[in-house]
């Protein structure tokens, strides 16, 4: 536990430590980086265009910190796609990125895509549905990837209870964070549960971290990323940023059991392909959830698939599209 | 001032550039609450973003006005530009903002964060536009001017100064064409009726305070209103009563009095008030009448050249003038024989009916008309002389 919490000292920041935008931006030129924003997005018109000005004015034209913004969609049936073209953001259907791969929908898929797509050495991913958004989720993220090098991957966590008298207060994450993901975390990466909210939407990673990384498509993506990258590069490429407030939709209970049963079949693979368990059976991929119509109590049944993409580095385009060749990450 | 005029459809053009940096102070200066009393988080933000434009004197007070000054060439002529910070939403309510693509919604976005994202982004706009005037531009964002606070942060600013502030021109979100150069006369006043400690409640004609409020009401209304000086009463709002069964102890009406002419507002603030006494005694009940705020009418007039040239400006740009008497911070500089003007940047955005709603794309022509105006002033096309 010392080492936790020397980590937890030494690792996490609060975005108030970043707020000099002209500092970060010289140390951005001085290092000749390049930094993309990518929205995935599906069904967020009400919300995508303020996020879309926000993050252009703040962060484009006032302090050039970001050299793109993408939003890339998974079939929004709303005009989330023409809205964020109105505010001048760059927009993409996520189908139409590599288009000779089997179409895939999630989360995940966008996030993956992007790494072909856009053209930053960092990527920082934001969540379209946060109501109270600040250019701090974005500086916030990307300041301890540009000041340290040793650290790869910051995640957001958001730290303002509504009230508290003084002193100790329970900090963490949501709920199945807490009842599902940090005991697991405790049982099997104890280090890793030092992260105070896993599965937040936003964080910003190195690309050469990013294109070594296979993308579950659906709820176990940030899941997968924390245990590989761990397993890979170890506590010290990790850092968190306290980023305050979010306010967004709040999921039902019900939401967040689909949820769970997604992340829990990308932990128990993570744990069979490092050979950490390997007696696990095939796993159902049925979830079962109940309704009651009157008096009757009726099964719902709901196939929960975590399809994964493979790391990004060997697809032909994207070594193409970099002028690498294959051997190059042999 | 024909140059200027000629000017303008480029002008606005060239505003479309400067939206994002607009709608950004727009919608963070709006989803910072700003009750009257309680403007810092606002002031704040401003001054803030004062400093990053390297203004100068980028300072509060101790009435909590946010103020900075973009210095001009010559800076032999000083003009306050002014929004106020303050919105009539409690800062318990959620004040998140939405930007769609024609217009942008939440509480308090019409009046009058939009005025103060204006004045917020007033330095950029400039600098953008490589416009420099010989002026010194003093901006400002006045704190408590709403309900009881009473212009106190520009009255405050305007007394204790020592800058010789030339001419004012407050800034208002709504409406696009709003032009407003004289203050009718004005007093706020809360009536407040309460029934006292040791009422005998079996008296004939014992009734609780919403009765008692009721029928000053009906006499307030049997006041004969003149048509000539234009004057008016306002009911503005009623506070009484906690649930079935039980009857109301206390009963508090908000009441406004206007009129152009000033010796009518105090003549009808006497009848109310003898009202309110005679209703009291008659019901055995208790009454305060409580002024809580005061307007002095006045202005310049309407052949002023700072009105005639925010006209043309106005007809050039195809905006219809509004010519509206205001009770905002014109009033201030009406006290103070500055000469000024209100104008409005953009209108209702009727279509979103759910919350409070701008419209974006007028605000290219309240921001043309702002900046020609300011232009003109510097000029000297809107002295007297």
């Amino acid at each position: 536990m010392i080492e936790i919490n020397k980590w937890i000292k030494k690792n996490t920041f609060h975005h108030s430590a970043f707020e000099d935008l002209e500092k970060l931006v010289e140390e951005k030129n001085r290092q000749n980086l390049t930094i993309s924003l990518c929205i995935p997005t599906l069904n967020e018109a009400k919300t995508i265009g303020k996020e879309i000005v926000l993050f252009r004015s703040e962060l484009m034209v006032r302090f050039p910190l970001l050299d793109e913004i993408a939003v890339i969609d998974s079939g929004s049936a709303d005009n989330t796609l023409e809205v964020a073209k109105s505010f001048g953001a760059d927009t993409y259907l996520a189908s139409e990125i590599l288009p000779d791969l089997e179409n895939k929908k999630g989360k995940g898929e966008n996030l993956w895509k992007a790494i072909y797509q856009l053209k930053g050495d960092i990527i920082v991913y934001i969540d379209a549905d946060i109501k109270n958004i600040h250019p701090r989720f974005v500086y916030g993220l990307v300041a301890p990837l540009v000041y340290n090098k040793t650290i790869k991957y910051v995640k957001a966590f958001y730290d303002r209870p509504l009230a508290f008298s003084e002193g100790i207060r329970p900090s963490g994450g949501g709920r199945v964070t807490e009842i599902l993901i940090r005991p697991l975390f405790s049982l099997f990466f104890p280090e890793l549960s030092s992260i105070i909210q896993p599965l937040s939407g936003e964080y910003a990673v190195r690309r050469e971290v990013l294109e070594k990384l296979s993308f579950p498509i659906g709820y176990g993506v940030e899941t997968a990323h924390i245990i590989d990258v761990y397993r890979e590069y170890g506590m010290e490429a990790f850092a968190q940023t306290d980023l305050d407030q979010r306010v967004h939709r709040n999921q039902e209970t019900i939401s967040l059991g689909k949820m769970a049963f997604g992340i829990l079949q990308t932990f128990l693979n993570r744990m069979k392909s490092y050979g950490m368990m390997t007696d696990i059976p095939e796993m159902s991929t049925i979830l079962r959830q109940f309704q009651a119509r009157d008096e009757i109590f009726e099964s719902i049944e709901l196939e929960i698939v975590e399809e994964e993409r493979p790391p990004m580095i060997p697809v032909p385009e994207y070594l193409k599209k970099r002028g690498k060749n294959d051997t190059t990450y042999t | 001032m024909y140059e200027i005029l000629n000017s303008l459809p480029g002008l606005q053009e060239n505003l479309r550039e400067i939206r994002d940096i607009l709608l950004t102070n727009l919608v963070m200066l709006g989803e910072i609450p700003s009750p009257t009393f309680k403007e810092q988080g606002r002031m704040n933000f401003l001054v803030n973003r004062f400093n990053q434009y390297n203004l100068l004197n980028c300072s509060t007070d101790e009435k909590g006005n946010g103020l900075g000054i973009l210095p001009g060439q010559k800076g032999e002529r000083n003009i306050l530009i002014v929004a106020h910070l303050d919105s009539e939403y409690d800062e318990k309510i959620d004040h998140t903002i939405s930007i769609q693509p024609n217009s942008v919604s939440g509480p308090g976005i019409a009046d009058n964060a939009l005025g103060l994202a204006v004045v917020a982004s007033l330095p950029y706009i400039m600098d953008k536009l490589r416009i420099k005037l010989n002026a010194n531009l003093v901006l400002m964002g006045s704190a408590r001017s709403q309900g009881t606070g009473n212009l106190e942060g520009i009255r405050f600013f305007l007394k204790n100064t020592d800058i010789n502030i030339s001419t004012g021109i407050s800034v208002e979100g709504v409406r696009l064409g709003r032009l407003s150069n004289s203050s009718v006369g004005m007093v706020r006043c809360e009536i407040h009726y309460w029934v006292p400690e040791g009422y005998d409640w079996t008296q004939f004609g014992a009734v609780g305070s919403i009765v008692t409020l009721n029928e000053f009401i009906n006499r307030v209304l049997e006041i004969p209103i003149p048509n000539r000086p234009s004057t008016n009463i306002i009911f503005s709002s009623i506070t009484s009563g906690l649930g079935f069964s039980k009857v109301s102890t206390k009963a508090e009406l908000k009441l406004e009095i206007q009129s152009e002419s000033e010796e009518m507002v105090e003549q009808l603030l006497k009848k109310i008030n003898n009202i309110a006494v005679e209703i009291a005694s008659k019901r055995s009940s208790g009454v305060i009448v409580k002024v809580i705020a005061r307007r002095k009418p006045g202005g310049i007039e309407f052949s002023h050249p700072l009105v005639a040239n925010a006209i043309k400006i106005m007809e050039k740009l195809d905006i219809k003038p509004r010519i509206t008497p205001s009770m905002s911070e014109l009033s201030a500089f009406i006290d103070k024989d500055i000469p000024a003007l209100t104008l409005g940047i953009s209108d209702i955005d009727t279509v979103e009916k759910a919350t409070e709603s701008v419209k974006i794309e007028p605000m290219y022509k309240g921001l043309a008309q702002l900046i020609s105006l300011l232009t003109a002033i510097d000029r000297g096309y809107c002295d007297r002389n």
